[in-house]
């Protein structure tokens, strides 16, 4: 029984990958994940990774920001101490457009991206769950799990051919990051 | 879709030749990684000499009070104002950069996005100091909150624009922050993966565990674009509120309709200024120049003349109105401003804003780097005096003509308002040394289409339209970081 975990392929251009993702989907092999060091257009289709659903919780939070602050104003302003200011109305409808406008932009922003964080799993002091260290750099990278995709070889033929820069067979899941 | 080739007619967004994804890695690392050099240091010793003269000087203002500086009884507001409304300004135009230009698909933003939103970050701070500051009581902030009765006698007044004033700028630093952070994610995990030790460690903590995987970046996409979309509305509504301050009153010479507008031009045209005044020098010292092209440049240069031609319009038409309104307090404010004893500061904030851009008009002005800098810092002292005519010559001479006095500045009004520049180049000195001035994930996705060696290979297979191809290498001939002798070879 081999050691080996996850079998890397690693390419030097995001267009070999897309080829090899290809190449390897053909052949029913199974792809964990795929690690770049930035964004590719058009890989989620091919993944069958599902469209984000953060637009709609940036959604809720601002129309939950807006309401808040509304209520805040209204409360102050028109309902626990109305002042008469001249004989103006204790309801300015202009006064509160600043304010609303303001907090749903707020809670929008924060709500969005501490969601993206959470569903993520980023958050300060988080051990990367990174599988190669020049993912980051200027390698994509596709890994795919070891376990039940046998044999290795063929594997590590069909991302050759694919045009992979360098195919390891790793004996642990992740880079560790305390040596 | 990395493989599609964009129009040959296209300027390119990244020069030199055989660039490499590990190359845009090493060049934009190269000030973090290494220990800084000559330049930096000279710039960071000056710069926090600067900012020990900002901590002096407002600790004196707290100690002792806003007496301390040189305001009287009929100029209640002015340098602190003057310098709060500049840096806020200045503060524009990195979420401008960040935001439209990325809801308008102006891809050459991404090279120059990251140092620009942090510029908005450090300029909103030193902005946040003067509201702070000049509170007078600055222990007292929290009445700023909407707290109950028990801490005053009443709720805060929404119905004054400071207050909205509090709101829209405590979101915009706080969005911008938001914004910028989440972008440096990818490039922290870069200079993460590459270092060693206790370095390591701290990049570790400050990438929140980043790794590349598809649905990070899918999100992150999609973060982005919200955060675009959601900051385009709001950096306009930040310096409309702003204006809000004078404009709300009933200020000759303040109570104007045309002030939204016109500080919103004013903003973005002295965002840009500062912009060129960072990144020229930026560019040299860090050697960027194949990634912040003379294209950046001159499109930056253009956004210059078309805002400072706004503001030139805005400023004649205050004049205009202040006339047909027939209301001879307001007539009399604006003819003091241009012919009173402060026409100098009007006719400098004329002739820096509105005249001297007009002097782009010439392409040879335009793509000079030197006088491209030298107009840059020209624009940032015409907006300041903009903002000290609208706020001093309005104020000095009031209904009773017994209060008329002139504004003279302490030492320590001077000292807060150089001392904020030197606050601002610490912070944007310690950002270029310890982060990445350069967004690297997005400049790797323009590598395959819109570079110089992208182009050069599709003019190399010869399939493309003569003409064109002229026209592509005409335009290059304006960069200082293309060898056009390439071009010459091989027609």
């Amino acid at each position: 029984m081999s050691s080996t975990k996850f079998i890397l392929g690693l390419f030097d251009d995001p267009d070999d990958m897309m080829h090899g993702i290809e190449k390897l989907q053909k052949n029913s092999v199974p792809i964990y994940d795929v690690y770049s060091p930035m964004p590719i257009h058009g890989i989620e289709a091919k993944l069958g990774v599902k469209e984000s659903r953060l637009g709609y919780a940036a959604f809720c939070f601002g129309l939950l920001g807006g309401s808040v602050i509304f209520s805040i104003v209204y409360y102050t302003l028109v309902h626990d101490w109305p002042m008469n200011i001249g004989g103006k109305p204790t309801f300015p409808m202009p006064v509160f457009v600043p304010f609303t406008f303001e907090w749903t932009i707020l809670w929008t922003a924060f709500g969005m991206t501490l969601t993206f964080f959470a569903a993520t799993h980023l958050f300060p002091g988080r051990a990367p769950r990174v599988m190669d260290l020049r993912a980051t750099d200027d390698r994509f990278v596709i890994a795919i799990d070891a376990k039940g995709n046998v044999p290795h070889d063929d594997i590590t033929n069909l991302l050759k051919e694919a045009g992979a820069v360098e195919i390891k067979h790793n004996t642990r899941k992740y880079v560790s990051y305390d040596e | 879709m990395a493989s599609h080739s964009e129009s040959i007619l296209r300027e390119p967004l990244i020069t030199g030749k055989n660039i490499t994804y590990a190359q845009i890695t090493n060049e934009v690392l190269a000030p973090v990684e290494n220990k800084p050099n000559k330049a930096w240091w000279i710039g960071f010793v000056v710069a926090v000499l600067g900012a020990l003269l900002w901590v002096v000087s407002i600790s004196l203002t707290f100690w002792y009070g806003l007496g301390e500086w040189g305001l009287n009884k009929t100029v209640g507001w002015a340098w602190d104002i003057t310098g709060f409304v500049w840096w806020v300004g200045i503060g524009h135009a990195g979420t401008l950069i960040s935001a439209v230009l990325l809801l308008f698909r102006q891809n050459w933003r991404n090279s120059i996005n990251r140092s620009a939103e942090a510029m908005t970050i450090f300029a909103v701070i030193c902005a946040a100091t003067y509201i702070v500051a000049h509170m007078g009581r600055p222990w007292l902030a929290y009445f700023t909150l909407p707290l109950p009765n028990q801490y005053g006698s009443l709720w805060v007044n929404w119905n004054s624009a400071l207050m909205m004033d509090v709101f829209a700028i405590s979101t915009y630093f706080s969005v911008s922050l938001v914004f910028w952070y989440t972008g440096l994610l990818p490039d922290i995990a870069s200079i993460r993966d590459r270092a060693k030790g206790l370095r390591r460690r701290i990049y570790s903590v400050l990438s929140f565990g980043w790794t590349g995987s598809v649905k990070t970046w899918q999100r992150f996409e999609t973060v982005s674009l919200i955060l675009a979309g959601i900051s385009t509305p709001l950096v306009l509504s930040v310096h409309t509120i702003v204006s809000f301050d004078f404009a709300t009153s009933l200020e000759p010479g303040w109570h104007t309709t045309i002030f939204p507008p016109y500080f919103v031009a004013g903003a973005i045209f002295s965002g840009f200024a500062m912009v060129q005044t960072l990144l020229l020098i930026t560019r040299k010292v860090l050697g960027l120049e194949n990634y912040i092209t003379m294209f950046h440049i001159e499109s930056m240069n253009k956004i210059i003349t078309l805002t400072g031609s706004i503001v030139g319009v805005a400023y004649l038409t205050e004049f205009f109105i202040a006339w047909y309104s027939g209301v001879e307090y307001e007539q009399y404010a604006f003819i003091n401003r241009a012919t009173g004893p402060y026409w100098w500061a009007y006719w400098s904030m004329m002739s820096c804003n509105v005249i001297s851009p007009q002097l782009f008009w010439s392409k040879k002005l335009r793509t000079s780097i030197p006088f491209s800098w030298f107009l840059s810092i020209i624009v940032n002292i015409g907006m300041w005096f903009e903002r000290f005519v609208i706020i001093v010559t309005s104020l000095h001479r009031d209904y009773i003509p017994s209060s008329w006095v002139m504004f003279y500045p302490s030492w320590v009004d001077v000292g807060v308002f150089i001392g904020s520049i030197g606050v601002f180049f610490t912070l944007f000195l310690l950002f270029i040394r310890f982060l990445p001035s350069v967004a690297m994930a997005e400049v790797k996705l323009l590598l395959k289409t819109s570079s110089e060696q992208a182009k050069k290979k599709l003019i190399d297979s010869g399939k493309l339209d003569k003409e064109q191809v002229e026209s592509y290498v005409n335009q290059l001939k304006i960069y200082d970081s293309v060898d056009i002798t390439d071009y010459e070879t091989s027609k």
